[in-house]
């Protein structure tokens, strides 16, 4: 099992996301340069978050024309398990591998820290570790993290169960409150119509060691080794 | 021609003037003079200040790189050095909040990874005038309601600035201060800070050694802006500061993040031989400093400069201020291979000239020699002035009866002693300066390279060292309204706490950076006021073992006669020794046994109980006994090694009321705890009986920790061999705070109530229409 973690320039969680698959849940990864056309050998790959480009124009706007974008969505075409995270969640929008776009917070400003959210379904192969309604404490740190899509494609968002977490309070209930950014039904992640590709503004890497006061976030890259390890028997 | 006009323009004395022609050996042109206004500016040349700075303790054991160097260093152990520094942009930032805030960052980022260190934490030290509708007064400029709006501006596109560029350049801001006060009003201070980690055998230098090298021009293109930012930084501002915006940089942290991987990679690649940051006074600085530092010097052409804009002329060049650009002096045969790690960074990488023999700086432009100065003229030899001093009197006003006709005057409105104490408390927690600072800190990453333990809101941020066993805790602290009263003891009590600060945190005091922000220096009163604040610094830092490693003089916070409080500014640094022991303020479960170390005396002089209650920053200030602080810093941090200890906080700012609610309040990891306080044992050891200065006295040399029943003894036996006070005054649990004394109630509060006064108050004066 292989993951990749692609560094575009003005990426700066690209460390972090390396550190947490590399020695938390020990597995082997690899660092993937954002001109790279083809990238072989990987089982999952993660777009870390950062600045892409430095994000001036729009988020994600730029990075979506890298060299490595086209691989990236042959790689998910193919089947390929791809997560995004903030800044990856935002280029993932931007590249069509997801619907919708990431708006500036509701209240104008950047936010960071912990917040509430619930899984809405542990039968994916990014949260097989939680239970279905599980609580998490994980951190955001974004400035554009407001998800907006037009009610048709929500419908379908709702309907085909693809929103994966929702900001929530601490008793799992969803509140205007609760939600740091002023994203559509609160939505905190959402999944590709075949779920293999998952884009989520919270941080599970700044929430896998209890060092950093908080392990919530690692079940999470757990259930993604899991996942792997059972899709690689099976092509075996 | 000079003439006295130019001269004027550009902030040269006429007896200054004498010695550059002395030093030449011949009038200078337009160019050569700009050039020497730039490095002979305050802000470059320190030259008011060098006289003083001199009696600052710079050796100990763990210092690697003391001041004259980007930032200092010290060794952290297993291999591993800490580099840090803290640098004002005070001036830029009242001008314009937003870039100028954003590029003291960059500029201080740079001095980081310019030794060779990847930027792991960013702290900053940030003071505005008030910002409370209630506190508007149209009789006072600084207190004008114009002022209180703008005050709230200011500070809106500082943090803005601060953390748009951190979050951008992916640098955790972990910590800092903000207070609040009127002199501060038309003279905002921003002090940013930054601190990098670097492999001992990898640090690097600004040093153009090896005559005959390459000298090489990485990053941004030159433009037109900043030119002379360090000259504006050093004078004062009247009405006319605003048409100085363009004078303020614009910053771009996604340059200077492609700059630092690429300069890292360089580094490491082993093609540098010395590099520099283009910082204040830009290519200036960087070829002269490199030169001088090496005994060698530069030869540059500027044709080959990248710029921005056409038709740019020499003096603009040089003096620009352009952000993200640095100066490289290539190793040998290593030239193309330094250019290709910059291209591969889609950065301009262009060789500019050549590290000569003569020690001199020699630009070429156009063909022409377009100046040619000795590297010394332009450092050694620029001006030092030891200008004269006026002691005033440091206040010994005993406050008392102040505090006790504000206490009686609150008495007739709220009723009993215990709803008087109650409802300052309530205010205090609620005034700016000891309000929650969530509003600022939630808009700065504060979590990004995951190493930060100890988030924002404790006494210090701690950050692990993900390739050691250690962590380290750092910590930023002034009160500019002690230091004003008493510029010495306010120097003192600012390093104390700062070393009090780590120590609760877990960490051993290792050495501070510094920065010291005052009004003119041609004012004896702040000259004065300088000098004693330089020997208060030393003797503390001596009597806790803690170097200076460098850091950064701003004078000239002046606007229209009105300067700042004299705020030198500590940044401390401490090693934790094993991870484990990382210790954060907050009460943890209920049973705690609550402890005080120290002593309280009646220092109610320059609290913010005096200047919540009374509207007055009067009074003497709290004393010291450096003897005592070191008693309690070793019981605290020895008990904490121990692993007896569950919270431990500095008492200082409001004293042991507010210090008390903070550790109540609930953190990013769990909820609010109540405690029960009696304060008799510690009373009596105090010797002490009046009500308030017990409550909101704010004597140093105290920290409130709290542990589990059966350590007590253990840590009590602790105190007593190290000859600290040590007094148990409650326990942790429940959901109020209430104080008694002898049986007599004080304060009775529900931590919930006071917890959302405390968290609303800055969203409350800052989340509004304009």
């Amino acid at each position: 099992m292989k993951f990749g973690v692609v560094i575009f320039p003005g990426s700066n969680c690209d460390h972090d996301a390396y550190h947490v698959v590399s020695k938390v849940i020990g597995q082997p990864v690899d660092f993937i340069w954002h001109k790279e056309q083809e990238i072989n050998g990987y089982d999952a790959i993660i777009l870390p978050g950062g600045f892409s480009y430095g994000d001036y124009l729009r988020t994600g706007a730029i990075a979506r024309f890298s060299p490595v974008m086209k691989a990236v969505k042959d790689f998910s075409h193919d089947g390929g398990i791809v997560l995004g995270i903030c800044n990856g969640f935002q280029i993932l929008c931007e590249a069509g591998l997801l619907p919708g776009a990431l708006l500036r917070n509701r209240d104008l400003k950047f936010v960071c820290e912990h917040v509430n959210i619930r899984v809405e379904r542990a039968d994916t192969p990014f949260t097989s570790g939680y239970q279905n309604g599980q609580i998490l404490s994980i951190p955001v740190a974004h400035g554009e993290g407001n998800y907006f899509c037009d009610a048709a494609t929500m419908a379908e968002l709702e309907s085909q169960n693809r929103i994966i977490f929702r900001y929530c309070d601490s008793g799992g209930v969803v509140t205007y409150e609760s939600n740091p950014n002023g994203s559509l039904n609160n939505i905190a992640g959402i999944t590709n119509r075949e779920g293999n590709v998952l884009g989520m503004m919270p941080h599970p890497e700044r929430a896998s060691e209890s060092a950093l006061g908080c392990k919530d976030g690692r079940a999470l890259f757990l259930s993604l080794a899991e996942s792997l390890r059972a899709m690689i028997k099976l092509r075996a | 021609m000079i003439t006295p006009e130019i001269l004027d323009q550009h902030n040269v004395t006429p007896d200054e003037y004498e010695r550059i022609k002395q030093l030449m050996g011949r009038e200078p042109n337009l160019t050569e003079l700009g050039i020497f206004s730039v490095m002979w500016s305050e802000h470059c040349s320190y030259k008011s200040s060098k006289v003083h700075l001199r009696r600052l303790p710079t050796e100990g054991e763990c210092l690697v790189q003391g001041p004259g160097e980007n930032a200092g260093i010290v060794d952290i152990g297993d291999g591993w050095c800490a580099a840090f520094k803290i640098e004002s942009h005070n001036h830029p930032s009242f001008i314009e909040p937003y870039q100028g805030a954003a590029t003291g960052v960059g500029g201080i980022l740079r001095d980081i990874f310019t030794m060779g260190a990847r930027p792991v934490a960013a702290m900053n030290s940030l003071r505005f005038g008030p910002i409370r509708d209630e506190e508007v007064d149209d009789s006072r400029e600084q207190a004008s309601s114009r002022s209180v709006a703008r005050n709230r501006r200011i500070m809106a596109g500082v943090v803005k600035g601060l953390g748009d560029y951190g979050n951008a350049f992916g640098v955790p801001t972990v910590g800092g201060e903000v207070s609040f006060a009127e002199c501060y009003s038309l003279n905002p201070l921003v002090n940013a800070f930054a601190l990098g980690l670097v492999r001992r055998e990898h640090i690097f230098y600004g040093k153009a050694e090896g005559i005959g090298n390459a000298v090489i021009y990485v990053g941004a293109k030159t433009g037109r802006d900043g030119i002379h930012g360090a000259t504006m930084a050093s004078a004062e501002f009247d009405e006319a500061a605003m048409e100085k915006r363009p004078t303020v940089q614009v910053g771009d942290p996604f340059s200077e993040k492609l700059l630092l991987e690429a300069c890292l990679e360089a580094m490491r690649a082993g093609a540098i031989v010395g590099i520099q940051d283009m910082g204040a006074a830009g290519l200036t600085s960087s070829s002269c400093e490199m030169g001088a530092r090496a005994g060698t010097g530069l030869e540059i052409n500027l044709d080959l400069v990248p710029q921005r804009e056409a038709g740019m002329t020499a003096y603009e060049m040089m003096l620009s201020e352009s952000q993200e650009r640095m100066l490289i002096v290539a190793k040998r045969g290593h030239g193309r291979q330094l250019m290709e790690i910059f291209h591969r960074w889609d950065l301009d990488a262009v060789v500019i000239g050549q590290v000569i023999a003569e020690q001199r700086l020699r630009v070429l432009h156009k063909g022409e020699v377009v100046a040619d100065i000795p590297n010394k003229a332009l450092t050694d030899e620029a001006p030092r002035y030891n200008r004269p001093q006026r002691p005033f009197a440091v206040s010994t006003e005993d406050v008392t009866p102040k505090i006790e006709a504000a206490v009686s005057n609150l008495k007739s409105q709220a009723g009993g002693e215990s709803q008087v104490f109650t409802e300052i408390l309530r205010r205090l927690v609620a005034s700016p300066n000891l309000a929650s600072k969530r509003w600022v800190y939630r808009q700065y990453d504060h979590m990004v390279r995951t190493n930060t333990v100890v988030p924002p809101g404790s006494d210090a941020a701690a950050l692990r060292v993900k390739e050691t066993r250690r962590s380290l805790a750092m910590s930023l602290d002034c009160n500019g309204r002690y230091c004003h009263l008493n510029p010495r003891e306010g120097a003192k009590l600012a390093v104390a706490e700062a070393s009090r600060n780590v120590v609760c945190s877990g960490a051993r005091p290792l050495a501070i950076t510094n920065c010291l922000n005052f009004a003119s220096p041609e004012r004896p009163e702040v000259m004065w006021a300088f000098s004693e604040t330089i020997d208060g610094m030393a003797e503390a830092c001596r009597a806790l073992g803690t170097p200076v490693t460098g850091g950064n003089v701003s004078f000239y916070n002046e606007t229209e006669g009105a300067g700042v409080y004299p705020t030198p500014v500590i940044g401390m640094l401490g090693l934790i020794e094993d991870a484990r022991h990382t210790t954060t303020q907050w009460f943890k479960e209920a049973g705690d046994v609550i402890l005080l170390l120290g002593v309280t005396r009646n220092d109610l002089g320059a609290s913010e109980l005096l200047s919540v209650v009374a509207g007055e920053a009067s009074g003497a200030v709290p004393l010291l006994d450096l003897e005592a602080e070191k008693a309690v810093q070793k019981v605290c941090l020895e008990a904490i090694q121990a692993g007896l200890i569950r919270s431990a906080h500095d008492c200082s700012d409001g004293g042991l009321a507010l210090a008390l609610a903070e550790s109540c309040f609930s953190s990013y990891s769990r909820n609010a705890v109540g405690a029960r306080i009696d304060l008799n044992e510690h009373a009596k050891l105090s010797g002490l009986r009046l009500s308030p200065a017990l409550l909101f006295g704010e004597s140093p040399s105290r920290i409130i920790i709290s542990l589990k029943p059966e350590h007590v003894s253990e840590v009590k036996g602790i105190a007593q061999r190290a000859g600290a006070a040590c007094a148990v005054i409650g326990e942790a649990g429940g959901e109020e705070l209430s104080l008694a004394c002898d049986g007599k109630p004080l304060i009775e509060a529900s931590v919930a109530s006071l917890e959302e006064a405390w968290r609303n108050a800055l969203p409350s004066h800052l989340d509004r229409p304009a």
